[in-house]
């Protein structure tokens, strides 16, 4: 069986400046994969790209054999890849409940069945409560959680979540973590970029590490951390300052 | 049709064009900086109008003489409209594009009736002046005198907005549109720059205004039609972009005569209009635009 | 299955119905022609700020040309009437598809233009109709054109024409104004209400979740130009009148939104609040003080516009208890 999604060769640069370069990699189906690095390694560029924010200058993106890159947000979105934002993008003027139902018209086009699986997502989710509360009064780590929800909504194979933990408080970061647990229990496949590394590491299969546009290392968190390229490269400073 | 018609034609567009330029550049200016398109535009450029013509009816000064008064008069009237609107408008929590849109059309259903309350809707001139009635044969080339009077001004007046982009006031102009959140952290009074940012806007419309009044009629409606040219033109050269007002000021100036001349004077303002969409079918943000 | 959702909306149809029987009511006790003609004027204003709503208010697009799409319905059902002898009743609905249509043909350039080079775009393109139209002798030119009541009919519903009563009128507009409400009641809870909303508050969210939106926002164009040009077509039997200065001018494209943004965009009842205020006090003050021909309407109309947008930037439905759509951010100005 091939894996979920091929990263194959994946280059890019913007203006001049290579944010991604030759970037090799395969998510395999039902794991959670992490994309690590520092500040300007290339993560959210890459995410972009394989949701077709962004089309790769060189290389190919292949989601169950099928080439993706190239192909529009839209059509990303509709063979299975769902994402949430690094800053939270939630429909400001709607309703928690009408946030996701946008997600569950991706499939459906019914109001009752988009209506029921928006509740059935926010339940799993933890938002039962908030349904009728307007998006933008949600605390940060609601809103969060409502973009999981609403990309959940669109029935994912693939769900990459960016820095979906970043800013919350160490209680909120840790249901969150559970939740993520929980998303991939469902039988979707999870990518996550996450600065937090503590958070991080216990909860991914697997890390991919990035520097300067191009992979450092790939493995599993306890080979990762002990790379001596990872060490010096990023993790090194990070941990001497903790 | 000879080569003298047309070099008449395209002086005559080149000399209009200058002033939608300047008309142009008052609005891009405003726009520019806090990202709010003034559809009372046109109504400033009334007014100016207005304040001429009553002034040199009143005291018989030649109309040159009220330039920079009335341009300072505008300036008054443009910081203003910002302190008693705009800033409110742009704090609002609900509909913040929307509302900005409705209270600058407010405002000038408000100056268009003050104008009338005031001055009644007839058309009014200023018949005598020391340019009226002149031509100058600039080699067989004829040219009013007003006319080219306006725009030797709106070039003049273009050439100042050009150096106070440069001064320091300009650089915080400038930093104010890139980041309307961080000047305040470098220790510049976002508020005194959106409103010196109107008060210039309007001044330069003040001055256009000025100069078209000695050459054109002025009721209470004749802002409507300078506002859509200068909608047209600022969006062609680009939101923002002095320059790009310019060029599109004298492009649209040659497209409006040529029109005129070749195919339908009542045409000629569908002649701009067409251009201004085929330039923006290739250039979303106009010519020049960066926003 | 009964969510708050559900229970709001049969709500809606019910206050929806009430207003419609109290419209219906509304003029039988009113006799005086003045009164008459100004609440069909604001019924059919209410009806065409509702049609604006579908693309300005839930979709986002601040569009300042639906004046080309009123002329168009309005030119289009009277010409077939002049020259080819078709009742109006059905001269409206191709009146409203070429409207529909013309929102498309805008569409197709426009929508590919963000924020406010969008929106003089569509005052272009609405000056540009006007102009032709002065322009154009086959239409009428500047001089219009008067529709005839035809004699061998008499009074009748299928041509839309009432000698002496005009009452009729009040329900044709009633009719217009019902149709449009029920609309966008119907797009609210629909995918399209939805998906529109998302476009407008933010378009990369939208496009992760599979919206697309070049198809979203012409969707909604046709829908609102179809409405706007049936609602152009009712304006032109009703006044028997039209030319480019009644039915395609500039500042109709902003007076048809008007209610919408005072009353409450993208919401069900700011259209008709706003209308219901607007209309009449604009009426009244030009036929109270505009008489002079001094402009003190013009001046009272203005403040009033400004006042109401500062104080009530949520719309004035919002003072009656009408759920009202948050903040946008920043983007609902520029939204690409």
């Amino acid at each position: 069986m091939p894996p979920l999604l091929e990263v194959d060769n994946v280059s890019k640069s913007f203006g001049g400046v290579a944010a991604n370069v030759n970037i090799s990699f395969d998510v395999r189906e039902g794991e959670i994969l992490g994309l690590i690095g520092p500040n300007g390694a290339g993560k959210t560029s890459l995410f972009n790209a394989i949701s077709g924010a962004v089309t790769p200058d060189a290389g190919e993106i292949r989601l169950n054999g099928r080439r993706i890159s190239g192909l529009s947000p839209e059509q990303c979105a509709l063979l299975g890849i769902a994402r949430t934002f690094q800053v939270v993008r939630s429909f400001d003027s709607m309703t928690v409940l009408e946030n996701v139902m946008v997600g569950a018209f991706s499939r459906l086009s019914r109001t009752r069945r988009a209506m029921a699986r928006a509740l059935e997502t926010l339940a799993f989710t933890g938002l039962a409560a908030r349904v009728d509360t307007p998006a933008h009064s949600l605390t940060p780590a609601e809103k969060r959680r409502l973009e999981v929800a609403r990309a959940l909504a669109t029935e994912p194979r693939l769900l990459l979540l960016d820095e979906m933990l970043t800013g919350l408080t160490p209680v909120e970061a840790q249901s969150g973590v559970q939740l993520i647990r929980d998303v991939r229990a469902r039988g979707v496949t999870v990518m996550m970029v996450e600065h937090v590394m503590e958070v991080l590491l216990p909860l991914v299969d697997r890390a991919v590490v990035l520097d300067l546009g191009r992979v450092l290392t790939i493995g599993a968190p306890q080979d990762v951390v002990q790379n001596p390229d990872v060490i010096r490269a990023y993790l090194g400073d990070r941990y001497a300052a903790a | 049709m000879t080569a003298t018609i047309f070099a008449q034609v395209a002086v005559g567009g080149l000399l209009m064009g200058l002033i939608y330029a300047l008309v142009a550049a008052g609005l891009s200016l405003i726009f520019g900086l806090m990202d709010v398109v003034n559809f009372a535009h046109g109504e400033l450029l009334m007014l100016a109008m207005y304040a001429t013509f009553v002034v040199w009816l009143a005291t018989g000064l030649d109309p040159l003489l009220l330039l920079i008064p009335v341009a300072f008069a505008l300036f008054a009237l443009g910081v203003a409209i910002y302190h008693l609107l705009m800033a409110r408008a742009l704090s609002v929590r609900f509909n913040r594009g929307m509302v900005q849109i409705f209270v600058t059309f407010g405002l000038a259903i408000l100056l268009r009736g003050f104008a009338q309350f005031t001055f009644g809707s007839d058309f009014k001139s200023v018949s005598s002046s020391l340019l009226a009635n002149r031509t100058i044969d600039l080699g067989g080339v004829f040219v009013p005198t007003p006319q080219l009077a306006a725009g030797i001004v709106s070039l003049l007046a273009f050439g100042a907005l050009l150096v106070i982009s440069r001064t320091e006031f300009g650089r915080a102009l400038e930093a104010t549109r890139e980041d309307r959140d961080a000047v305040a952290l470098i220790g510049i009074d976002r508020d005194r720059i959106f409103a010196l940012g109107w008060g210039l806007g309007a001044a330069a419309v003040g001055i256009a205004g000025v100069m078209l009044a000695t050459f054109y009629y002025v009721t209470p409606n004749v802002g409507a039609n300078f506002a859509l040219i200068a909608y047209v033109t600022v969006a062609l050269g680009g939101f923002g972009s002095l320059f790009g007002a310019l060029v599109a000021g004298l492009l649209i100036g040659q497209v409006e005569a040529l029109t005129a001349l070749l195919i339908e004077p009542s045409l000629k303002q569908v002649g701009m209009f067409a251009i201004y969409l085929a330039v923006l079918m290739f250039r979303p943000r106009g010519l020049f635009g960066t926003l | 299955m009964e969510t708050s959702i559900t229970r709001r909306r049969r709500h809606e149809l019910i206050i929806g119905a009430t207003l419609l029987a109290v419209l219906a009511l509304l003029p039988l006790p009113i006799h005086d022609v003045y009164t008459r003609n100004l609440i069909i004027i604001t019924v059919l204003f209410a009806g065409l700020a509702q049609a604006w709503n579908v693309l300005g208010g839930y979709c986002g697009q601040i569009s300042l040309s639906h004046a080309l799409y009123f002329g168009v319905g309005a030119y289009v059902s009277t010409l077939l009437l002049t020259r080819a002898g078709i009742p109006p009743t059905v001269g409206m609905f191709a009146g409203g598809a070429l409207g529909g249509l013309m929102a498309l043909l805008v569409g197709w350039p426009c929508f590919r233009l963000s924020g406010h080079y969008y929106a003089i775009a569509t005052v272009v393109v609405g000056e540009i109709g006007y102009l032709l139209a002065l322009n154009w002798d086959w239409i009428g030119g500047a001089t219009g054109i008067n529709i005839p009541y035809v004699r061998s009919v008499g009074d009748s519903w299928l041509w839309l024409q009432f000698r002496i009563d005009k009452l009729p009128y009040h329900y044709a507009a009633l009719a217009f104004a019902a149709v449009a409400w029920l609309v966008a009641w119907l797009i609210e809870g629909s995918r399209w209400g939805f998906v529109w909303r998302a476009v407008k508050d933010d378009p990369v969210a939208a496009r992760s979740l599979a919206v697309r939106i070049f198809p979203s926002k012409m969707a909604a164009a046709a829908i609102s130009g179809a409405l706007t040009g049936i609602g152009g077509a009712i304006y032109a039997q009703y006044v028997g009148y039209i030319d480019p200065d009644s039915v395609l001018y500039g500042q109709l494209s902003i007076l048809i939104p008007l209610p919408a943004v005072l009353g409450g965009v993208g919401t069900l009842w700011g259209p008709l609040v706003g209308a219901a205020v607007l209309i009449p006090l604009s009426e009244l003050t030009r036929s109270y003080l505009g008489g002079s021909g001094r402009g003190v309407d013009l001046m009272i109309y203005g403040a009033l516009i400004i006042l109401v947008a500062l104080a009530r930037p949520q719309g004035l439905a919002s003072l009656i208890g009408v759920r009202v759509r948050a903040p946008a951010g920043a983007d609902d100005a520029a939204a690409a």
